[in-house]
């Protein structure tokens, strides 16, 4: 089983990593039994036409090196996206922007959007 | 680390092969290359070296020379032994409509679980699989009570591959004398000791087995050659078919490179066993004492005594596994994991599960394997790029598992 280079890299240093305080929405997905836990912190500002953007954004992974750097990936993707385009992204894109995963990595540990999703809904429900 | 050397904690995956073995090897590839069963000189000479490499074997062993059947390895062996044993009684017509029990241990090689799994559904055997408690050992009394009228064969390995820990082989060995003098369907005994070779007394006769599985490539041979030690009177028949080598139990023509390679290394082991066993117990010992002293929430899996001396099996909480072998990978140190993601299932491991781990601390487990080449600076270095490894994959995961279960218990 080989990772791509992007994924080492953004496994080994990973973007966006650690916590937001007072953050307007979280989420968590994933499971021990399966390996892989993942959180993602949501701060949501409007923008200058009132469009609700993911302003920052940060996660925290217990996981494969896969997880970890889909984790990463998707704050890449997300940051400074109007929420309703970043509710759009897919497991395959995070997938693909980092130039695929093994495939019995794409079920398991690629999470990341799932995370993203249960933060914006969080942020939704409070909002 | 640019030009450092890599450093290499993997012995129970497998060794280099000794420079030795190997020198003795190369002629039989290329200069005494021919096939052992031929009848010229060129089949003469093969079979010559084959024969000499079988003695010193058998002696290893405290075998006799037709005991030692060559194989492709312990995965090959222990399909033997236990195929082999199973289709010898089916073959028996006093067993007609007859289902054979087998008992084994809930933590063996998967070679052996898949094997008993398959013949489990096929419906041609029943299996009892012993537990084998926190410590990683199975209980005497638990074989003795698994114990049936119809029980045809007990396999237990002799030291756990990933935890390493040593089972009551030849406890296990004198219950059955005792329990054949009784019985009219004798219980065969088979113990897969792969991993126990380089380092524990494999007396046959000691062990009280009737059967035998190792492969070259744990004790610095080749890679593809082992042996499954048949005791003479053990009704076993080959399960693979064609040529009547290896006494019609093994069809094939014969590795002689390998087995000369088996051979010298065996010779080597012989002489060294003791020596390199000490050097190797001093340094693991050092390792598994500075590592829990030293990281936070770290635990030894399986008994701290009754283990092989080169392995060190630890959980280290709020990590995973896989991330914490690629990280050391990338600093030039091999380890193993036991936690499947790594090597393309998506379970964690059934040893560790058997011994009562949690799925997250056997998703975060790591399995450190010393050998005759290990040196003091080599452990010394592993710990320190551990450490650091670990606090900051601690980083990176925060407080993810606690926060799931109070949420959980909400």
């Amino acid at each position: 089983m080989n990772y791509s280079k992007k994924v080492i890299n953004h496994f080994t240093h990973p973007h966006n990593q650690g916590v937001i305080k007072n953050p307007d929405g979280v989420g968590m997905v994933g499971n021990p039994t399966c390996g892989d836990l993942m959180k993602i912190y949501i701060k949501v500002k409007k923008n200058k036409n009132k469009k609700e953007i993911i302003s920052d954004i940060k996660f925290e992974t217990l996981g494969c090196a896969s997880a970890i750097a889909t984790s990463s990936m998707i704050t890449d993707l997300a940051k400074n996206k109007p929420l309703d385009e970043a509710k759009k992204i897919t497991r395959n894109d995070v997938a693909e922007a980092l130039e695929g995963l093994p495939p019995v990595k794409m079920h398991c540990s690629n999470l990341a959007s799932d995370a993203l999703g249960e933060a914006i809904k969080d942020y939704e429900k409070k909002n | 680390m640019a030009n450092a050397k890599k450093i290499y904690l993997d012995y129970a995956a497998t060794t280099p092969t000794d420079r030795e073995v190997l020198k003795t090897m190369l002629p039989y590839f290329n200069i005494e290359f021919g096939n052992a069963s031929s009848l010229h000189s060129f089949g003469r000479n093969a079979m010559d070296a084959v024969a000499e490499a079988r003695k010193k074997i058998a002696r290893f062993f405290d075998a006799k020379e037709d005991e030692i059947i060559f194989t492709s390895g312990a995965t090959e062996s222990n399909n033997l032994a236990i195929k082999g044993i199973l289709r010898a009684y089916q073959k028996n017509t006093k067993n007609i409509g007859k289902i054979p029990h087998i008992i084994t241990t809930a933590f063996e090689h998967s070679c052996i679980l898949k094997t008993c799994q398959k013949l489990e559904e096929e419906g041609s055997a029943e299996i009892t699989y012993l537990p084998v408690y926190s410590n990683g050992i199975v209980k005497i009394k638990d074989a003795q009570n698994a114990i049936k009228e119809n029980t045809l064969l007990i396999s237990a390995m002799y030291a756990n591959n990933e935890i390493g820990t040593v089972q009551p082989i030849a406890k296990i060995g004198k219950l059955l004398k005792n329990v054949n003098k009784n019985r009219q369907q004798k219980i065969f005994f088979h113990t897969d000791a792969t991993q126990a070779i380089a380092y524990f007394d494999c007396d046959v006769k000691k062990l009280g087995v009737d059967l035998l599985s190792m492969s070259a490539h744990k004790i610095y041979g080749p890679k593809g050659v082992g042996i499954l030690y048949v005791k003479k009177g053990t009704k076993i028949t080959r399960i693979q078919d064609g040529g009547d080598q290896e006494f019609s139990l093994r069809a094939g023509t014969l590795n002689t490179a390998g087995i000369v390679g088996l051979g010298k290394a065996i010779e080597i082991l012989q002489k060294t066993k003791g020596r390199d066993a000490k050097k190797v117990n001093d340094l693991r010992d050092y390792l598994i004492k500075k590592i829990l002293k030293e990281i936070p929430a770290a635990r030894l899996n399986g008994s701290r005594i009754k283990r092989l001396p080169n392995n060190a099996n630890f959980s280290f909480s709020n990590v995973e596994g896989e991330s914490l072998l690629l990280y050391l990978d990338a600093e030039g140190i091999a380890c193993s994991t036991g936690s499947a993601c790594s090597s393309g299932s998506l379970d964690p491991s059934h040893v560790l599960l058997a011994i009562g781990l949690k799925p997250e601390q056997a998703h975060g487990s790591l399995r450190v394997s010393l050998g005759k080449y290990t040196v003091k600076k080599e452990v010394a270095i592993f710990i320190t790029k551990l450490k650091k490894i670990l606090q900051k994959l601690r980083k990176v995961s925060g407080k993810v598992l606690q926060e799931y279960y109070s949420q959980k218990n909400i």
